[in-house]
């Protein structure tokens, strides 16, 4: 093992910043994703209610919180190049299912909203939106999950440098580092926690109370989905993603972590059972934060593991410090403009 | 079966050209609808504010797909051409940045303006227009310079094995390129959209429906487009000189000149045939191509000859995407410079009907232009991704089977632009059954 860089330097920031922007995307972007989910699950006797609150919450919305993953990718491939093109590479497949999801669900949702009258066609691309809203959480949550099992990284090694002659099968190097139990287990972990943000924001997005309750319902629910897929990537980790499993338990700060991830879960489910919708939205949106940061926290100083440090996959310092003060320059115009955005179609503008 | 680089480059090819279409619209309407706003504000004439409003549920729509193929695009460097993003990520990533921010800005003024009619007061709407204006064409900017770049880079040196190394990413951003091709593609953007709207309101107009609504839809899409359609040949002009200095090949290329000479003639049509090494058939116009491309008749024009063949991009495309895109600009800016005289001279543009008919057969060619000018500059690079410094063939990426995806995007874009223009038409065709004065508020209120 090569010494581990402790100190904080510009590399690191921009993996924070990045961390942050990931943050804002899965609160924002995951949370429409979720909501497909919930167009796709709605039943009983409000379901037309339910996938109309779903949409006017998230049409004026959704294409700026998409743009979080834009600010993460261009992040990513300013100040991580070499990352940026390892994940592409090795990545392929996953990242294309993920992109057709992206194009998909907001082509399909504007061309519903949008759509000139006709029934079955709107009702033919309400289906394309929510299954598009699916799959790409799905897909996001097994890219991060394979990543943290370290097989990217270790695919990545065993990509010959220059001759075209695959050495190790297509299926190796292409297909296995993904499509493995862990990151599947993550997968549907991203699922269940975007599901489950959707919920808990659209309880507060009406003031139909049987509608609130077809939401808090739902959340609860995805609360027990977040259970079982953590637990289910927690027991496969121990042989899919080892390195993983020891960095969650072996550590007293991963530890600490977790127990403050499972505070905020419990808080969660009672501020949902007691009807405090308030702390329900943000000890929710706590949990997926701390899910996120836990996982960053096991993997530091790696960007891509078992060996792709930050500070070794970084571009130049000049790069770095022109992107920090990029990123800072930005952030100040778009906060502001952001908290204008949610302001004026926060429901009590209505 | 294409190998694995074709398919890759078709891919990459494919993309571009859908999304590019959609980004010239996002750039452009926003400021159509913003003059057809504040007509509104300034007169009280309802007609203008039903205007705003049906051109905003359009761009909604075209916006939308242009956010999310645009996204692919951002993907795409790293799933198709690793070997350039490890190469040059670090000191292009900078306008990439400055764009990913100028682009949020751009979604979150737009979600305001087309959500926002009745929430926010009338000011704050038309200020969230114009800040989507300008956020849209900042980020058109930031974009090419990625590409001037590719095509003249600047600010590094280059170490033993060809990396780049000192870099300086705020001087990458100044490629003698830079201003030329963005001034290109921001003009290519207003006169494309603009004409292209102005085209189909003239359609209606010479059907004869709701004349009062597409008289006003006309003079605000010519307001913009016509302008801009007569500048970009002027814009074109000092493009063609920066790529005289930076990418001689290209030149020749575009131009069809096999032999560096002295005096080239400027060739119009003709086949650049690559296995004679010559152009034939071409309508050649004496020292023309010297003048134009060094402002000197007498000025030497290095040819594709003085390159050794795998240095030399596909002669014939590039030819033909050239001539294209010259011949149809030339035209739509003939239309424009009609149009302003005819209005200079205070004649009644909807009832002169052969400038109506020209506008209509007219309205592809701005789009049809700009993918000939992509056509040009890319092909024009090959083999180069990085003009001099990396081929192509060595930024692909070394998965295999690549035609996979290349046709999953193909069929993908295929369905959407099927299912865009489909939408898009019924919206133009509902305009018609509209009563000629429409009486404003409900009638033009966006969804909810």
């Amino acid at each position: 093992m090569n010494t581990v860089p402790t100190s904080i330097g510009y590399a690191e920031l921009v993996a924070g910043v990045m961390m942050i922007a990931l943050t804002a995307y899965a609160l924002t972007g995951g949370a429409d994703f979720g909501g497909g989910v919930w167009d796709l699950l709605a039943h009983g006797p409000r379901r037309d209610d339910q996938r109309a609150l779903v949409s006017s919450a998230i049409a004026p919305i959704w294409e700026a919180n998409h743009v979080w993953l834009i600010i993460v990718i261009v992040v990513l491939f300013t100040g991580f190049p070499a990352a940026f093109a390892t994940l592409g590479i090795v990545l392929h497949m996953p990242l294309t299912l993920m992109l057709v999801g992206i194009v998909l669900r907001g082509s399909a949702f504007m061309f519903r909203s949008y759509g000139a009258g006709e029934r079955r066609a709107q009702r033919r691309w309400g289906r394309v939106f929510a299954i598009a809203s699916i799959i790409t959480p799905l897909v996001l949550g097994i890219i991060v999950g394979a990543i943290a099992s370290g097989a990217v990284g270790a695919a990545a090694a065993r990509i010959p440098e220059h001759a075209r002659t695959p050495l190790p099968s297509f299926t190796e190097l292409y297909v296995a580092p993904w499509l493995a139990p862990f990151p599947i287990a993550v997968g549907a972990m991203a699922l269940a926690l975007f599901a489950y943000l959707a919920a808990a924001y659209l309880i507060l997005a009406t003031e139909d109370v049987l509608l609130r309750e077809d939401f808090r319902r739902r959340a609860l629910a995805s609360a027990g989905a977040v259970f079982t897929a953590a637990l289910v990537a927690l027991v496969v980790a121990q042989f899919d993603a080892p390195a993983m499993s020891r960095g969650l338990t072996e550590s007293t700060a991963a530890l600490l972590f977790q127990g403050i991830t499972g505070v905020s879960a419990v808080s969660a489910i009672w501020a949902l059972w007691s009807r405090h919708y308030q702390i329900a939205r943000m000890a929710v949106g706590a949990q997926v934060s701390l899910v996120l940061w836990g996982w960053a926290l096991v993997q530091y100083p790696m960007l891509i593991p078992p060996t792709g440090t930050i500070g070794g996959l970084a571009a130049p310092e000049i790069t770095l410090r022109l992107l920090l003060t990029a990123l800072a320059c930005g952030g100040v115009l778009l906060i502001p403009s952001l908290i204008y955005l949610f302001r004026t179609f926060s429901r009590d503008k209505a | 079966m294409p190998s694995d680089l074709l398919a890759a480059r078709t891919q990459m090819a494919v993309s571009l050209g859908f999304h590019i279409i959609f980004a010239e619209i996002g750039v452009a309407m926003p400021l159509l609808m913003v003059l057809a706003e504040w007509r509104w504000r300034r007169t009280g004439d309802e007609v203008y504010r039903e205007l705003a409003g049906r051109w905003a549920r359009g761009t909604a729509i075209l916006f939308a797909v242009g956010a999310v193929s645009g996204t692919v695009l951002s993907f795409e460097l790293g799933l198709l051409w690793p070997g350039f993003m490890r190469f040059a990520g670090s000191i292009i990533g900078m306008p990439f940045s400055l764009e990913g921010f100028a682009f949020f800005t751009e979604a979150i003024f737009l979600g305001i303006y087309l959500y926002g009619w009745e929430r926010i007061g009338p000011r704050a709407h038309l200020a969230a227009g114009v800040i989507v204006a300008a956020s849209g064409a900042a980020s058109a900017a930031f974009v090419v310079l990625v590409n001037a770049w590719m095509n003249a880079p600047v600010g590094f040196r280059t170490a033993a094995g060809g990396r780049l190394i000192d870099i300086d990413p705020i001087v990458g951003m100044q490629s003698p390129a830079a201003f030329q091709q963005a001034l290109h593609m921001l003009l290519a953007a207003y006169a494309a959209t603009g004409m292209a709207v102005a085209g189909v309101h003239a359609l209606l107009l010479l059907k004869g429906r709701a004349p009062e609504f597409h008289r006003r839809a006309l003079a605000v899409a010519l307001i913009v487009g016509a302008p801009a359609a007569v500048l970009q040949p002027l814009s074109g002009d000092l493009s063609a000189r920066v790529v005289a200095v930076t990418q001689p090949m290209k030149l020749a290329a575009l131009e069809g000149q096999w032999n560096t000479e002295r005096a080239a003639p400027l060739r119009i049509g003709g086949w650049p045939d690559a296995d004679r090494e010559q152009t034939r058939w071409a309508l050649e116009i004496p020292y023309g191509l010297s003048l134009l491309a060094f402002h000197d008749p007498g000025a030497e024009v290095r040819g594709l000859k003085s390159v050794p063949r795998a240095d030399r991009p596909p002669v014939a495309v590039v030819h033909f995407a050239f001539q294209t895109m010259v011949g149809l600009g030339s035209l739509l800016a003939a239309i424009a410079l009609a149009a302003g005289w005819i209005a200079w001279r205070r004649r009644d543009l909807t009832r002169t009907r052969w400038l109506l008919t020209a506008l209509a057969i007219a309205a592809p060619f701005g789009f049809i232009a700009t993918e000939a000018g992509w056509i040009v500059t890319e092909v024009g690079r090959q083999p180069w991704i990085v003009q001099g410094l990396l081929r192509t063939s060595d930024a692909v990426t070394p998965m295999p089977g690549l035609f996979v995806p290349m046709l999953l995007f193909i069929l993908l874009y295929a369905v959407l632009a099927t299912v865009v223009a489909t939408l898009i038409s019924t919206m133009v065709r509902e305009t018609s059954v509209m009563s000629t004065a429409p009486d404003g508020a409900d009638a033009s209120a966006v969804s909810q």
